[in-house]
């Protein structure tokens, strides 16, 4: 329970534990962006779940002053999800990397979106396999040369954004890491969204993937918020998500907010509070109506 | 041992004609009036088609299998004739539709009972044979039918009052033809002062789940563990237990442990194809010291396998379940009843040692159904959540993985106030900080591994210890594991009939094992026969392993079909003949 803890910085956010990121790691401003954030919400280190799956940027719980499960490569959103029914009073950010959420726990991706559970998800996105030294992952650009594909990705790459707006999700965003400010407005939004919210964050990986650095996107990055989008407007939404080329698009591309999520629809948690918390006990009148309905 | 009535009949035909409906009519109407029953439903993977099968086996006394011999055979078609007719032997009957059936020879002693359906009922559709059967089968245990109104009154009362009276006509019409026209049975279905209750295995397992407070519950659907899920999801709001249908098994167990992770008691079932897809999570619920438990409903494998068969064939697979080396907790339920029990049994360990449990049911437990005295449901079992931190504090350094003389860390839940902490699939020190990518370090890896490993130094203090039951002398050691509980229970009354003595030892209790009793007692046998429903002897090979013990007679089965008591009393007196060392039953009853 929360005893009148004062306002917490950003700093207050820190673990103490140095990240073991490459210097230059886009992950570095993401953790700095979420720490911002929990900082600006006024939320106390206790409060907040941070679950992530395998790989660099899923070291981040390591990194940041909250509960932290740094479980299963591709996982992240199944134990989040079940974290949060277990006790949706806790604020639940899944965090991890584009190999991680959208290849091997790409599944979990598709239906946590359509449930439209009150979680944040934050993507470090670096189009790379990093932590194995460079490999394509599913957001690899079509032609790019790694290890795993010397001659050149023959696959197209998929796009998160339209898959999360089509699957359900009620928050979608993107980021570039390299701008932190915009980058914490937009976790921001996504954790105070009742729903399901992805942060896709571009996080550029300055040793396996030499192609999308930070230069590759300061040259492209271009905020919807300065071009009228109206994040209401899905199909809006998805056009915009579509556009790549000599300008990307980052911001807030789809919100819905009259949208239930699967807590609000969930009937056995609207009394009682959080599951976690409950009496294990079965009462003699529940029992009764189970036994009867077997003779 | 089976009471002075003992009776069995069965019920054919094709998924699709309703055969669930008569047999639940039958078995509520038997423990109504205080009878215990077994019932086995052979069926296949199809939902029109094919053929089913329900053997339901009523005594007056407790039965644990249902049995080696019909009395009554109900044939909803031609099929189940052919299949089931010649096996039939002297004082029983076979009731039948005329119209559409025809009998074939059956042996000396076998009373034919054919009904013209069409002209009895007076209606044409296809349905009603099941009620005719019904009410003749009442009129042939001797039954006033009033009895059996009663029940069709209580069955069909929601669906109104004409559809009572169809059924209760339809009813009287074959219970008055078959007094007319068949010799009744020459004992009367008795009754005893105590109504029975009814449950399936799986139902068992759900409610077991349920005592033990669990609050959290997902399943992907796999045949033959589903019917926790139903009852899960029947019960979810009144018990208020959250359950999720995910989209995988993966998912299934990972949400599972997340929902474990924040404090609730969290299960899920699944069948050995779905248990492959969650045993990465079940390394992860070890290193990260969440207590979570599994169920594994075993069928006929390996990959889809047999889907509606029964198998124990998934013991090494649990043993060996995720990479790597580290504790867990293998229990495998002798009954329906004793999963009941087990399961609140089996979080209480978890939440103690805070690792992963995993239970191994079997179709034969899990869908079966079994008459249950409503007194043995007792649903407050003792709850132990172990060492749980759940109140705000200052931590004062709280480390999460600290290495205590018992390797057990309290273990502050996510929320609390003063405790926070992360936890690691990779290996971490005490404070949960990784110690497996920067700066590995051997010193600190030794000491976690030897942590985890610790906690379960004590555990074979808190699991009783198998028991020898029967004569200490006897001629033959029959030793079982889970579901064969009930059926080498029996073989032994029937080995007793010929003069031959045995004893029983079944193990339910895999990890930890009790290697120092089980040598005891095989090291004093005459005889030891392992008796298990695999190909290879996957328990012999486990207890090898524990004991270093050679036993060279074994009893196995493996053609999906559960052992019927007289398969095991065959083996035996093979075995002693000295003509077979492992002996193979053959399953006469084709299904």
């Amino acid at each position: 329970m929360t005893t009148g803890s004062a306002q917490l910085t950003a700093a207050n956010f820190r673990s103490g534990i140095n990240p073991d990121w490459c210097p230059g790691c886009g992950d570095f401003g993401v953790l700095n962006s979420l720490q911002r954030a929990c900082a600006e919400l006024g939320l106390q280190p206790h409060q907040i779940l941070t679950v992530s799956g395998i790989g660099c940027s899923s070291n981040l719980p390591g990194y940041i002053n909250a509960y932290g499960a740094h479980t299963l490569h591709g996982r992240s959103l199944a134990v989040a999800t079940g974290a949060k029914l277990a006790n949706h009073d806790l604020t639940d950010v899944a965090t991890r990397g584009d190999g991680d959420g959208y290849g091997i726990g790409g599944n979990h991706f598709t239906h946590t979106a359509r449930r439209n559970i009150d979680i944040t998800y934050i993507v470090m996105n670096n189009q790379i396999y990093g932590l194995t030294t460079g490999q394509i992952s599913p957001t690899s650009r079509l032609g790019m040369k790694t290890k795993s594909t010397p001659f050149g990705n023959v696959e197209t790459p998929l796009n998160p954004l339209t898959q999360a707006i089509m699957n359900g999700a009620t928050y979608v965003a993107r980021a570039y890491s390299g701008d932190i400010r915009h980058t914490t407005a937009l976790i921001r939004g996504a954790i105070e969204h009742k729903g399901f919210a992805l942060v896709d964050v571009f996080s550029p990986c300055v040793t396996f993937n030499l192609d999308n650095s930070h230069d590759f996107f300061k040259q492209r990055v271009s905020k919807l918020e300065e071009q009228g989008h109206d994040p209401r407007d899905w199909k809006a939404a998805c056009e915009r998500a579509m556009e790549w080329g000599d300008t990307i698009n980052i911001g807030l591309f789809f919100q819905g907010d009259d949208i239930e999520t699967l807590g609000q629809r969930e009937p056995v948690l609207e009394k009682g509070g959080p599951i976690a918390h409950r009496d294990l006990a079965v009462t003699d009148e529940q029992r009764e109506k189970i036994v009867r309905r077997m003779m | 041992m089976a009471g002075s009535f003992d009776f069995a009949l069965a019920i054919g035909g094709e998924a699709g004609q309703g055969i669930a409906t008569p047999g639940n009519i039958l078995t509520r109407l038997f423990i109504r009036r205080g009878l215990y029953f077994n019932a086995y439903n052979a069926y296949q993977s199809i939902v029109r088609g094919g053929h089913i099968f329900l053997t339901v086996r009523i005594s007056d006394a407790p039965v644990y299998t249902h049995g080696d011999k019909l009395d009554l055979l109900l044939c909803l078609n031609q099929d189940t004739m052919d299949r089931h007719l010649g096996l039939m032997g002297e004082g029983t009957r076979a009731i039948f539709n005329s119209d559409s059936i025809n009998p074939g020879n059956p042996r000396q002693g076998v009373e034919l009972c054919p009904i013209p359906v069409g002209q009895v009922s007076g209606s044409r559709n296809r349905l009603v044979q099941n009620t005719i059967a019904v009410g003749a089968t009442c009129a042939l245990l001797q039954l006033d039918f009033g009895i059996l109104q009663g029940s069709l009154e209580a069955r069909f009362a929601r669906q109104g009052q004409s559809v009572v009276d169809e059924n209760v006509g339809v009813a009287r019409a074959g219970y008055e033809y078959a007094q007319q026209n068949f010799t009744p049975y020459p004992l009367a279905l008795p009754e005893t002062d105590r109504p029975q209750a009814q449950w399936m295995g799986n139902e068992a397992i759900a409610m077991g789940a349920a005592a033990a407070g669990v609050k959290f519950y997902a399943a992907y659907p796999m045949s033959p563990s589903t019917g926790v899920l139903h009852w899960m999801a029947q019960n979810a709001r009144d018990l208020g237990i959250m359950v999720r249908q995910v989209e995988d098994e993966i998912g299934v167990a990972n949400m599972v442990m997340g929902a474990a992770h924040a404090g609730a008691r969290a299960m899920c079932s699944t069948s050995g194809g779905g248990f492959a897809l969650m045993t990465e999570a079940v390394g992860a619920a070890s290193m990260m010291e969440i207590p979570v438990v599994m169920v594994d409903v075993q069928r006929a494998g390996p990959s889809t396998g047999v889907p509606t068969k029964t198998e124990q064939g998934d013991l090494w697979q649990t043993l060996g379940a995720s990479q790597g080396d580290f504790p867990r907790l293998i229990v495998a339920p002798t009954s329906a009843l004793d999963a009941f029990h087990t399961i609140p049994e089996m979080f209480n360990l978890v939440d103690h040692y805070q690792c992963p449990g995993l239970v191994l049911s079997d179709l034969l437990i899990s869908e079966g159904t079994f008459s249950v005295d409503p007194d043995d449901i007792d649903m407050s079992p003792e709850i132990n959540r172990g060492k749980i931190i759940t109140e705000a504090g200052t931590g004062n350094g709280y480390q999460r993985y600290k290495d205590t003389e018992d390797g057990i860390s309290p273990r502050a839940i996510p929320g609390t106030e003063g405790y926070v902490h992360v936890v690691a699939t990779d290996e971490h020190d005490e404070d949960g900080g990784l110690i497996s990518d920067e700066y590995t370090n051997p010193y600190k890896r030794r000491a976690m591994v030897e942590k985890r490993a610790r906690k379960l130094n004590d555990a074979l203090d808190r699991v009783p210890a198998p028991a020898l039951v029967g004569p200490a002398d006897a001629d033959v050691t029959l030793i079982g594991w889970g579901s064969t509980q009930g059926a080498i229970k029996e073989a032994i009354e029937q080995l007793a009939a010929d003069g031959v003595t045995a004893n029983h030892l079944q193990i339910k209790w895999i990890v930890p094992f009790h290697a120092d009793v089980v040598t005891g007692i095989v090291n004093a046998a005459k005889k030891p026969i392992i008796v298990e429903n695999n190909y290879s002897g996957q328990f012999y090979r486990y207890l090898r392993s524990e004991t270093g013990l050679t036993i060279d007679s074994h009893i196995r089965k493996y053609d999906g079909e559960p052992f019927m008591p007289h398969h095991i009393a065959n083996g035996a007196r093979e075995i002693l003949a000295g003509t077979a060392d492992v002996f193979v039953p053959y399953q006469e009853v084709n299904v």
